[in-house]
């Protein structure tokens, strides 16, 4: 159990102050990859809870796939984020100051210097939802789950990525008509009776 | 089980195949299919609004309470289905003229009409949260939508970045009452507060999931990204923006107050007055500077907004009732508004700056007539509707003690009309000026007389609206 | 055939008002015309049905709201028959003169028309004093009160080419709203304490109101005497009695026959007639009744003193109107309504002639008031000079005493001199010897005109009198019609009014419980009662005679060595001067204070500083938050967020 706590709390620590970093960053590749860090340390919260799937998956999808794209469009744009940055400076002491009192005031809102007040059903509440640990595996109660309590969700998350796709590509793609591609059909179909001519040529006359 | 579920969700399904169809045929066509897209997306909307209107009866839940298709969620469906239609069509001629008319636009109009849709049927926070997202995503994109345009890419993006700090905060409130009630469940929720009152720290959820919402109504303090937004979009899209997702993310803020929190109302009603207070102002003082007629409206909503909020802060039926008649007034009008603002043009191009209406009295009178009855009603001049439904919206708010607040709506109202009037007064005492030269056409005009017609003659009963309105705040406060 | 009568002007006016350009300027005026006379007959065939009971004909439903119900209907009864012949036949007569009288106008410049508008005044005029008299409820009545007011402004100000005839105008409005304010206060007050405006209900409560007490202006009062005091205000202020009477000697910059017509015979006597109208309530009411009687008996007086020494024709006329309005109240005053009414009747007729008379002259004049000009026009104009004699005799009072032989006025002016002796009150005994010597005063104004017109050397203008000519026979017909009036009403209705048949005839429409022994008094006085009427004519008229025909330098003589009180009286005792310091000045100076300082200083100034200095303030600063910059719109709603978090933490407390 102890060791379990100082996990949690090795976990949670460097989540906060690698997230923290991604922000401070001057290098963008720099907060790109205390995102990572961010990401694995939340995929160990989630260990800890027993939720090794999610886990999983958070490591190969976000921090194997989305990072990792994020890592070529961070290096491949053009984008002078030092600039972008510049001005702020100007607004940290403004900017920690209000989330300062911001975090000083949800820390009294949600009582944490009093003992989290939670209503007496909650705990019992939020535990009813997970099947017991013991009887059950990650995957078996995401699947048992996935496409029949909560088939609204999951479909309506569908919609939302099929709108961020419809969205990428019109905002994106575009066909341009002085722009030569290649036509892997036309090519395969090309025929070198029909591409070439043979043209007698007289010496010394040219075309 | 499941099929009963489907069978609830109908329109819905139905909106969403039909989108994903236009879509197929859109990708596979060798033509440009957008016009015909448009036509048959904006007939669905009508014929499906039509279907809910006809057959909506009572009230039922699916999906283990994660959609409730009751008669509060019916009148916000058919309001935003009709007002998008009518956008839609209002469209075409301005898209086609922008070189914007692809069939991507009517599709992505549907999906975030079926989030709309959503999000005002949601029983439960996670719904709410999809729906919302799939609204928000949808317009995100149609904003930026004339991608060659640097202001509408620029629009896009406000809205975007904005929108996902506003999910954050929305999100925040909501895992911060899933932590301290247990529940996401609109009717769990009540039901844990019923039976321990609402733990503080739920209460601070709230007033994060109040604030997420509050950037989707546009209500000041989280107002900043509409005149940008409204100003940078293509107009159709500003026209979207100013009907069918204000009345969806009205409807969704008293859905999630009444269905979760009805329990708790002088908690949240203080949080809701002063959103109302803010936005009002907001709303009139600063609208009075701009000379974008984009901006303009954009301020107006606000304004306008403030006192839909208004009517929720009371917390009562007639609070709800009222809000509802004042969300349909305020779309009604701002299709007849918009159906003008898509046709000011001048030698081919579009023209947004409010001096171009200089006089615009002696161009076209009949065109100038119609959007000077829809400016006072905006301004809640009697004895147009606009001013009844502010009346209505005051009156319920007095009637719950906010006396105070009240009387700040009228004292906002008397600043807003000054713009109003403004523009009235260019259009028939302005300075002679190179008038607008556009000619509108059949459907445009007829939307506009309609809206201004809608707006004398709905003093006689409301058209009914008030009748449903009040069976649809009876089906939301129970 | 009341509805008729009732509509038949409103119909008029509306149809010459705004239908002349269809129907032309003959044609509204023949329109307008043709309608009075028709009511005029009408009222003549209703004159002489009888109706024992008050008979009411509903017309339609009106005011329904919480206890109030009023419906707009006519009372038949004796007082509106008697008013109703009064205000049709003279107005009938006055639209027939004015078709003559205003043919042509100096004041109005080729082209203009101006005769459609005058004949739909009058026409509405008429309208609203009908609704006035017909009225069965205090709400109605109010209606046509205001009707009439609203009327006589627009015909005092018919030449509104004229400032003076435009202050006029609204001076007469102004005095008018005091008298108003006091009549829509006493109907307030008759709602308050009895539920009630219709006639029919409240004349019950008299005595019931006689009993109760009711505060006003912080004291107790028998309800009943604050409830008749604050009507009479009202019937003060229409009845231009002293106080109030300032803007009456103004209104004659009327057109002459609206002179006739509304400040002469039938408007200003409306007071008169809301108090026989209302005598239920008055008699129970002791302490208003004297203050009526004082009140008439003195303005009979002042108006009279008034009226000796005024040089325009018209003002002469006004201020024996005045002053005969006064006999009529003492008469009120002392309880005899019908004698009151009595001499409204008669009046009507002999100060209506004698007003279309004067226009006759002044026509003839070429529009000269100024009787210092006129003289000798006995022979330029015989018809209306005769006229003129007729109705002099009757308002002198002419007759044979102790005899049933004599003018209109000598019956029904004797009347009331004898009436308010057989009171036997301390205030009847003022209004007597008040009116006593307001009847010789009366008598030498009278003939002094005459004289002064009609006799002696031409003076003034030679071209003007060589000029004088008769007016044309439609003038003249209407004064020959009065002056059958004037000759013949008072003998014929002697009977009616103060006879034996006065209580059987005006039945239950004036209170008339004691009346008889009243009556039985009245003709019983002493025999020096009864010639001291004829004695106060005679003195009169024999001075006149004396000043202005036989030796004609005495007045100039009196004037000179009486210098103080002839300037007194010439000026009106000052009322005009005295009122301009206390009320009109310091009005101006109020008026001018609330522009200058309260709606210009502070309620402009600070609603211009509101629109003009802070909203454009909170605009920039609006404009200036809108930067176009994510992260301050992001600043902003963080800034929200943790304004609305603070807020809370502070009002709900830390947990």
């Amino acid at each position: 159990m102890v060791i379990a706590t100082l996990a949690f709390y090795l976990f949670s620590a460097v989540a906060v102050a690698s997230a923290l970093m991604v922000v401070l960053s001057r290098n963008p590749v720099h907060s790109v990859l205390w995102l990572i860090l961010t990401f694995f340390s939340a995929a160990g919260l989630f260990v800890i809870l027993g939720a090794e799937f999610v886990a999983m998956l958070l490591v190969i999808v976000y921090v194997g796939a989305v990072m990792v794209l994020f890592l070529f469009v961070v290096m491949m744009m053009d984008v002078d984020f030092a600039e972008l940055k510049s001005g702020m400076s100007k607004y940290v002491r403004i900017g920690s100051l209000i989330g300062l009192v911001i975090l000083i005031e949800l820390l009294m809102a949600t009582g944490y210097w009093s003992g989290w007040i939670v209503a007496d059903m909650a705990p019992d509440m939020r535990a009813a939802v997970t099947p017991a640990l013991e009887e059950t595996q990650n995957t078996i109660a995401l699947g048992s789950i996935l496409y029949t309590q909560y088939v609204y969700l999951f479909q309506a998350a569908g919609l939302v990525l099929l709108v961020a796709m419809i969205g990428a590509i019109v905002l994106t793609m575009r066909h341009r008509k002085d722009v030569k591609r290649q036509s892997i059909v036309g090519q395969i179909y090309r025929d070198a009776d029909k591409a070439v001519e043979m043209i007698d040529v007289k010496p010394g006359q040219g075309l | 089980m499941i099929g009963n579920d489907v069978n609830v969700v109908l329109p819905e399904l139905v909106l969403v195949g039909a989108a994903m169809a236009v879509l197929m045929w859109g990708v596979f066509s060798k033509r440009e299919v957008g016009a015909q897209a448009l036509w048959a997306i904006s007939a669905l909307f009508i014929g499906v609004g039509a279907w809910i209107a006809l057959t909506g009866r009572g009230t039922d839940a699916a999906f283990n309470n994660m959609f409730i298709n009751d008669g509060f969620g019916r009148f916000a469906k058919i309001t935003m289905l009709w007002s998008g239609a009518a956008v839609l069509l209002l469209s075409k001629p301005y898209l086609e003229r922008a070189k914007l008319m692809k069939f991507e636009f009517p599709v992505l109009v549907a999906l975030a009409m079926v989030g709309m849709m959503m999000m005002v049927s949601a029983g439960n926070m996670i719904a709410l949260y999809m729906g919302l997202e799939l609204q928000s995503l949808a317009l995100y994109v149609i904003a930026a939508f004339n991608r060659d345009s640097l202001r509408s890419s620029e629009a896009g993006l406000k809205y975007f970045v904005l929108g996902a700090i506003s999910s954050g905060l929305l999100l925040y409130g909501m895992s911060l009452v899933y932590g301290y009630t247990g529940a996401l469940g609109f009717a769990e929720i009540t039901d844990v507060i019923a039976a321990e009152g609402l733990p503080l720290g739920a209460l601070f959820g709230l007033v994060f999931i109040v604030t997420g919402m509050a950037f989707k109504v546009s209500a000041a303090p989280f107002h900043m990204w509409t005149p940008d937004v409204y100003e940078g979009s293509p107009t159709p899209v500003t026209a979207l923006f100013a009907t069918a997702p204000k009345m969806a993310a009205a409807a969704m803020i008293t859905r999630i107050l009444f269905d979760a929190f009805g329990g708790v109302i002088s908690d949240w009603q203080q949080i809701l007055a002063l959103l109302a207070l803010l936005s009002m102002f907001v709303g009139a003082v600063a609208a009075i500077g701009q000379t974008n007629i984009k901006r303009l409206m954009a301020y107006s909503s606000i304004g306008h907004m403030g006192f839909a909020i208004m009517g929720l802060a009371a917390g009562s039926e007639a609070g709800v009732q009222n809000m509802l008649i004042y969300m349909v007034v305020y779309v009604t009008t701002n299709i007849g508004v918009f159906a003008f603002i898509l046709n000011m043009e001048k030698d081919g191009r579009a023209v947004t700056d409010i001096s171009a209406l200089s006089l615009y009295s002696r161009v076209a009178p009949g065109r100038a007539f119609a959007l000077l009855i829809l400016m006072f009603s905006l301004a809640g001049i009697p004895p147009l509707v606009g001013f009844f439904a502010k009346l209505y919206v005051l009156q319920a708010a007095f009637d719950a003690g906010l006396g105070w607040l009240a009387i700040a709506g009228v004292v906002a109202s008397v600043i807003s009309a000054f713009y109003y009037l403004r523009i009235i007064y260019l259009m028939y005492f302005g300075e002679a000026s190179e008038a607008l030269d556009g000619k509108i056409p059949m459907l445009h005009m007829g939307l506009l007389a309609a809206s201004a017609a809608a707006m004398v003659f709905g003093i006689i009963n409301m058209f009914g609206v008030e009748g449903y309105a009040l069976s649809a705040a009876r089906a939301l406060l129970g | 055939m009341p509805s008729i009568i009732l509509f038949a002007p409103l119909i008029g006016a509306l149809i010459a008002g705004f239908g002349w350009r269809v129907i032309g300027e003959k044609g509204a005026q023949f329109l307008t015309t043709g309608l009075l006379i028709l009511a005029a007959v009408f009222s003549w065939v209703v004159f002489f049905q009888s109706y024992p009971e008050a008979e009411t004909i509903t017309i339609l439903r009106w005011v329904e709201s919480g206890t109030l119900s009023v419906d707009w209907a006519i009372r038949m009864d004796r007082l509106t028959q008697i008013m109703l012949v009064v205000v049709t036949t003279v107005s009938a007569l006055v639209h027939v003169y004015s078709l003559g009288y205003m043919e042509d106008d100096p004041q109005w410049n080729e082209g203009e028309s101006y005769k459609p508008r005058f004949f739909a005044y009058l026409s509405f005029f008429t309208f609203a004093m009908l609704m006035l008299v017909t009225s069965d409820n205090l709400l109605q009545m109010f209606f046509g009160w205001e009707g009439v007011g609203v009327a006589s402004y627009l015909l005092i100000g018919f030449y509104y080419k004229k400032p003076s005839a435009n202050a006029a105008a609204i001076k007469a409005f102004v005095v008018n709203r005091v008298g108003d304010f006091g009549f829509a206060l006493g109907i307030f007050g008759i709602f308050y304490m009895t539920d009630s405006i219709s006639f029919d209900v409240i004349f019950t409560q008299g005595h019931h109101l006689a009993e109760v007490n009711m505060g006003f202006l912080g004291m107790e009062f028998a309800a009943i005497e604050v409830l008749t005091f604050l009507l009479f205000i009202g019937a003060m202020g229409k009845s231009a009695q002293l106080f109030l009477h300032t803007w009456l000697p103004d209104a004659m910059e009327g057109p002459t026959p609206v002179s006739a017509l509304i400040h002469a015979a039938t408007m200003v006597t409306a007071g008169v007639f809301l108090v026989a109208r209302m005598s239920p309530l008055f008699e129970y009411a002791p302490a208003t009744l004297t203050f009526v009687t004082i009140i008439g008996a003195t303005t009979a007086f002042v108006a009279a003193t008034i009226g000796l020494v005024q040089n325009d024709i018209k003002r002469v006329i006004a201020y024996s109107t005045m002053s005969q309005l006064g006999y009529m109240f003492a008469a009120a005053g002392v309880g005899v309504y019908q004698v009151a009414m009595f001499h409204l009747f008669t009046h009507a007729f002999f100060k209506a002639m004698l007003f279309l008379g004067a226009g006759s002259v002044i026509t003839a004049m070429h529009h000269e008031q100024d009787m210092r000009n006129y003289g000798g026009l006995r022979k330029k104009i015989p018809y209306t000079f005769w006229a003129m004699m007729i109705g002099t005799l009757a308002i002198t009072g002419v007759g044979i005493p102790l005899t049933f032989v004599g003018f209109a006025g000598f019956f029904s002016k004797d009347a009331i001199i004898e009436s308010t002796f057989a009171a036997g009150s301390a205030a009847g005994q003022y209004a007597f010897w008040m009116l006593v010597i307001a009847a010789a005063m009366t008598a030498f104004y009278s003939w002094r005109l005459m004289f002064m017109t009609f006799y002696g050397k031409p003076k003034g203008d030679k071209h003007t009198h060589e000029h004088a000519h008769e007016s044309p026979l439609v003038m003249l017909v209407p004064l020959g019609v009065l002056a059958i009036g004037a000759v013949l009403s008072g003998v014929l209705g002697y009977g009616y009014f103060f006879g034996d048949s006065v209580v059987a005839w005006f039945g239950d429409a004036v209170h008339n419980h004691d009346i008889e022994h009243t009556l039985h008094a009245a003709h019983h006085v002493p025999t020096w009662v009864k010639l001291s009427p004829f004695v106060a004519m005679l003195l009169g008229s024999v001075t006149a005679w004396v000043f202005y025909v036989w030796k004609t330098d005495i007045p100039a003589a009196l004037a000179a060595r009486n210098g103080a009180l002839y300037r007194f009286l010439l000026n009106k005792w000052y009322f005009d001067e005295v009122y301009d310091i206390l009320f009109v000045k310091p009005a101006f100076k109020i008026g001018q204070f609330l522009w200058k300082k309260g709606d210009g200083s502070v309620i402009d100034g600070g609603l211009n500083g509101l629109a003009m200095g802070i909203i454009p303030w909170f605009t920039k600063l609006a404009g200036r938050w809108q930067s176009g910059y994510v992260f301050t719109y992001a600043l902003a709603m963080i800034l929200g967020v943790g304004g609305l978090i603070t807020w809370f933490l502070i009002t709900r407390g830390i947990n």
